[in-house]
């Protein structure tokens, strides 16, 4: 049985009156099929208009929910012989970012994502899925390594931020995502991203460099949490409902913005709800991506990812347009 | 005026600044006082020494203007897009009004300020930025603008040379502003794989999401003492670790004593610390 969101109260209500009515028709052999089909088509109706009109604050406590899956989940069923590898050789090895070598459909490729848990005792070793720098190095380790085998890098975002603590403060966070960022720029091999869970900032932005860049529908990506941007610019953390709104997050915002590819659509309330059939969705977007980027040379990648990024931005006044000296 | 307006006007009460919020600078700008030391320094005197305290040798911050100006030759800085000015991609509530203000404020279009030039007869692209404006904080006009200077960079095969003076991503641009990061450091990588040289200097304060990209993919890493450097907020690693930081975290001093940084120069050498390294690296020959 899954928990279930304020939001989606008057949907578990009315299924539980369905299954009572149910149970009763069957212990007092009353005929009530009539009333039951009844409520099931108001069920229906209303599951339509709660999830079809999901506000963007809704969809943050969908991407936040404890039992939505993660990187392993998905690394799970969408490869074969996936393989994990520890370590940046630097440091240590930063469980909140997973990593390692895998097969897409028979093709090899190289798997890293931020990997948060699902109760206490895993976030706890996970970091609530916060990297230190050790965990950014450890990924471009990994996509290096890709780079020298001309296999696809595949990179799973689900990351509240990188990790903000004195360690990793010493130990060059900065530098780390800086690093990451500018070497993904230059991969030679495809790469692809995909936000499955929160993507929070630069912490985010250091798995996110790709040919192609997906979010799942219910999953957000943006410079700063709803909580902080409530805080820093009306001075108060409890405006992140408006804050959710006034910032574009979510997926169908970061779509328009023309900063992501595709959306990748959710079942019915949330990937949590059938794993199976998520994975379906996820694995038609990242074959589709595989077989468009695999046309392109190495140096039509690099360059294919460098006008991405250069078209990202609105300006205003004079020169807004490069002069074609 | 009509009546209404009339009944509108607010009263004026006068107000009494506390110390907090004294400005810097007094008596329109004739005086400054040093925020380290508490001296009253003529400013004049002040930006005789490119705005080094005299007496007790803090760095306080300067314009993109006074900077390039103690670092490059004479009328040798040439801009580049100087009318470039932000939209408001996020139909933010404010962002205009905020902009409008600050550009009357600094006589700034944006942030940063990219162009080229010579230092000591060695051809340069430079971009300074200003933390007056916005905090220096980095949206579309800043990424753009950078990137550009970059490209000019890779183009003219000049070495670049970035000031950092930003605290981060520009909220107001949202997920426009991360990009951004992106934007940047992809040009870098052009630049690094042409073997072009890039000088990075960072300046109080340098932190979030440009110190987690341009600021920290130089060849060489510098700092001026004191700057304020690192990723995120004091604060927010005080709630988060529940533990006192020593007090000189995240200064360019914690920084360079950690291995994040090359070194920290102090202002007077600053012009000639990097004319070496241009030298050094072929650059005064051109």
């Amino acid at each position: 049985m899954h928990s279930y969101l304020p939001f989606e109260k008057p949907v578990i209500e009315l299924r539980e009156k369905i299954a009572e009515l149910k149970s009763f028709t069957e212990e007092k052999e009353i005929d009530l099929s009539d009333e039951i089909s009844t409520l099931e088509d108001r069920l229906e109706q209303l599951e339509k208009d709660i999830y079809g009109n999901l506000q963007p604050w809704q969809r943050v406590q969908i991407a936040r929910h404890g039992e939505r899956p993660t990187t392993l989940d998905y690394i799970n069923y969408l490869f074969t012989d996936f393989m994990e590898m520890h370590g940046d050789r630097l440091y240590g090895d930063d469980e909140a970012i997973v990593g390692g070598i895998a097969k897409f459909k028979g093709r090899p490729v190289t798997v890293i994502g931020h990997q948060r848990g699902k109760d206490t005792k895993e976030n706890l070793k996970r970091n609530f899925g916060m990297p230190h720098p050790e965990g950014y190095r450890k990924a471009l380790r990994l996509m290096k390594q890709a780079e020298k085998f001309s296999r696809p890098v595949i990179c799973f975002i689900d990351t509240k931020g990188a990790f903000p603590g004195k360690a990793a403060e010493e130990r060059g966070q900065s530098e780390a995502i800086a690093r990451n960022i500018m070497e993904m720029a230059g991969l030679k091999v495809p790469v692809i991203s995909v936000v499955i869970g929160e993507g929070g900032s630069g912490g985010a932005l250091a798995l996110g460099v790709g040919n192609e860049i997906h979010m799942l529908e219910n999953s957000t990506y943006s410079v700063i949490s709803p909580e902080g941007a409530s805080a820093l610019l009306w001075k108060d953390a409890s405006y992140a409902k408006e804050a959710s709104e006034t910032m574009k997050i979510t997926a169908p915002d970061l779509k328009e913005l023309e900063i992501i590819d595709k959306m990748i659509p959710e079942v019915r309330g949330g990937a949590h709800k059938d794993l199976e059939q998520q994975v379906i969705y996820i694995d038609e977007v990242l074959e589709h991506s595989l077989h468009t980027l695999a046309k392109l040379s190495e140096d039509e990648l690099v360059l294919n990812r460098y006008d991405k990024y250069q078209k990202i931005g609105l300006l205003a006044g004079e020169n807004v347009v490069p002069s074609t000296e | 005026m009509s009546l209404k307006d009339f009944f509108n006007k607010k009263r004026k009460y006068a107000t009494i600044p506390s110390e907090r919020q004294q400005p810097t600078n007094m008596n329109e700008g004739v005086m400054t006082k040093c925020p380290e030391c508490k001296s009253i320094i003529y400013t004049k005197e002040l930006k005789k020494y490119d705005m080094v305290c005299i007496s007790c040798g803090h760095h306080l911050s300067m314009t993109a203007y006074e900077r390039i100006d103690s670092l490059l030759d004479e009328k040798t800085f040439e801009e580049y897009d100087a009318g470039m000015t932000s939209a408001n991609p996020l139909d933010f509530p404010e962002y205009h009004q905020k902009l409008d203000k600050d550009r009357e404020k600094t006589g700034l279009n944006e942030a940063v300020v990219t162009g080229e030039g010579y230092m000591e007869d060695c051809p340069v692209v430079i971009g300074v930025m200003d933390s007056r404006f916005r905090m220096g904080s980095m949206g579309s006009v800043v990424g753009e603008k950078i990137a550009r200077a970059i490209e000019a960079a890779l183009t003219k095969n000049r070495p670049f040379i970035m000031f950092a003076a930003s605290g981060g991503a520009r909220m107001q641009e949202g997920v426009l502003s991360l990009m951004q990061m992106a934007k940047t450091s992809a040009a870098l990588k052009r630049l690094d794989e042409k073997g072009l040289l890039y000088i990075s200097v960072m300046t109080d304060p340098t932190t979030g999401g440009v110190s987690a990209s341009f600021a920290s993919l130089g060849d060489y890493n510098f700092a001026e003492p004191k700057a304020l450097i690192g990723f995120a907020g004091r604060r927010i690693i005080e709630q988060t670790i529940r533990e006192e930081l020593p007090d000189d975290f995240q200064t360019a001093e914690f920084l360079l004593k950690h291995g994040q940084l090359d070194r920290v120069i102090p202002r007077d050498e600053m012009k000639d610390t990097l004319v070496k390294i241009l030298d050094i690296h072929g650059y005064k020959e051109q």
